[in-house]
């Protein structure tokens, strides 16, 4: 008798209800924009045909979705077995990431009726775009099969959970592979588009920029999210403290040694199209900022934070890479964008385009918090202890 | 000021060059500072 009485009560706690606004209110601009379109819904031009949506939702979700590559490939491939317990939080990071940036382009692009377009009407395999959406898609299956082994656990699916689980080395070549291809398509985007990025941001060497960051991304993602992880869902955690906080280092040092490449292949990026001169402009102080606050910076604290096995300062310099990268996607995708137009054409995202970006992570968090509440993801099923 | 496309290529890859091998050469004190105390850790 005091169960229905008690499930409301425990529905209204803050964060269902801020959570279950800020889903209504993205619900409802969803909506308006298939409805009306983009013009009613965005401040998006013929000037700016890209903006938040593409910038933030794909480009920053897909650099950040790539730790579950990362690890799967480390673990699996590298035999690197003490990061097996961050595996699981890190695929379904990743899957949900991936799928959330399917939402976010479909809500750009409108007509999710001709989502399978490229693929069964007119396919434009000369295109990038095709790349990326042959990619994203299969990838994204790929991510969806890598997650199921928790859910087959969860549902006492036997059989399934052993075919799936029989395909672990195959699924995380392929993913390596369609990652490696697509994370670096995002940025061979922007060699169509010498005049329109600024020079300090466009390179010949961009899909190598992009590649090389994304690497950064995730791992610093997986750190930010297992350190998350373990306050919030304390009660799900196995390993203990200090096994986070040795795999916290790992992952550090591997910060350090991937920004410092970033860094590196940077610097001689300007160098190989002789761009010092806008080093001297103001978008040569905002590259500059992205360059050294949000690249040298966590690098060195990664350095520091490996060497000295510092576990908070590594988790600092993971928060401020996030940030940078979420930096670096705005400015390549809007702020470097379109440089040369003049300040009332530039874009600045309507509310409600920032309403649907708050809803889409949003909506990340709360299936997250959803799955790891009911499936073994943050521990093991006691009937398949070590085997996953 | 370059007249030539080939002045402007000696120039950018020389420089790329330079660069190149200054990575290489800051990454040994690099690699060796992180990994330094590995194993009295």
């Amino acid at each position: 008798m005091n169960q229905p009485a008690k499930s409301p009560a425990r529905l209204l706690t803050p964060f269902n209800v801020i959570a279950a606004v800020i889903l209504a209110g993205g619900a409802a601009i969803g909506l308006l924009r298939f409805i009306k379109g983009l013009g009613a819904t965005t401040n998006l031009s013929n000037d700016v045909p890209w903006g938040l949506w593409i910038g933030f939702d794909v480009m920053t979700g897909v650099a950040l979705a790539a730790g579950g590559f990362t690890i799967t490939t480390a673990v699996y491939l590298f035999g690197m077995k003490e990061y097996k317990p961050i595996v699981r939080p890190a695929v379904l990071t990743g899957f949900l990431g991936y799928a959330l940036v399917v939402v976010g382009l479909v809500v750009d692009l409108g007509r999710p009726w001709r989502l399978p377009y490229p693929f069964i009407v007119k396919a434009g395999p000369t295109s990038a775009l095709f790349e990326i959406a042959l990619c994203v898609m299969l990838y994204l299956t790929t991510l969806f099969i890598e997650s199921t082994p928790a859910a087959f656990e969860w549902l006492g699916w036997k059989r399934l959970r052993k075919l799936v689980g029989s395909m672990t080395i195959a699924l995380t070549i392929f993913g390596l592979l369609l990652s490696t291809l697509h994370q670096s398509t995002l940025g061979a985007m922007f060699l169509a588009t010498p005049t329109r990025l600024h020079p300090l941001w466009h390179s010949t060497y961009i899909p190598v920029h992009f590649f090389v960051s994304a690497i950064a991304a995730g791992i610093s993602m997986l750190i930010v999210e297992g350190s998350l992880s373990h306050r919030v869902f304390r009660d799900q955690v196995e390993i203990s403290h200090e096994q986070f906080d040795k795999i916290t280092i790992g992952l550090g040092k591997a910060g350090a040694v991937v920004l410092l490449t970033y860094f590196i292949i940077k610097v001689m990026a300007i160098g190989l199209e002789n761009e010092w001169h806008y080093l001297a402009t103001p978008y040569g102080a905002l590259f500059l900022v992205e360059l050294l606050g949000f690249v040298a910076l966590p690098c060195f604290g990664f350095l520091l934070g490996y060497r000295e096995r510092r576990p908070l300062l590594i988790r600092i310099s993971a928060v401020i890479t996030v940030i940078g990268i979420i930096f670096n996607r705005l400015n390549v995708s809007i702020f470097a964008y379109n440089w040369q137009l003049p300040a009332e054409r530039r874009y600045i995202p309507h509310w409600m385009e920032i309403w649907v970006t708050v809803a889409i992570v949003t909506a990340g968090v709360v299936a997250f918090r959803w799955i790891v509440k009911r499936m073994p993801i943050l521990h093991e099923h006691p009937e398949w202890r070590g085997v996953h | 000021m370059y007249h030539t496309m080939q002045d402007f290529l000696t120039f950018t890859k020389g420089s790329c060059y330079i660069l190149a091998g200054l990575a290489v050469v800051i990454f040994i004190p690099f690699w060796l500072f992180l990994t330094d105390r590995e194993k009295k850790n």
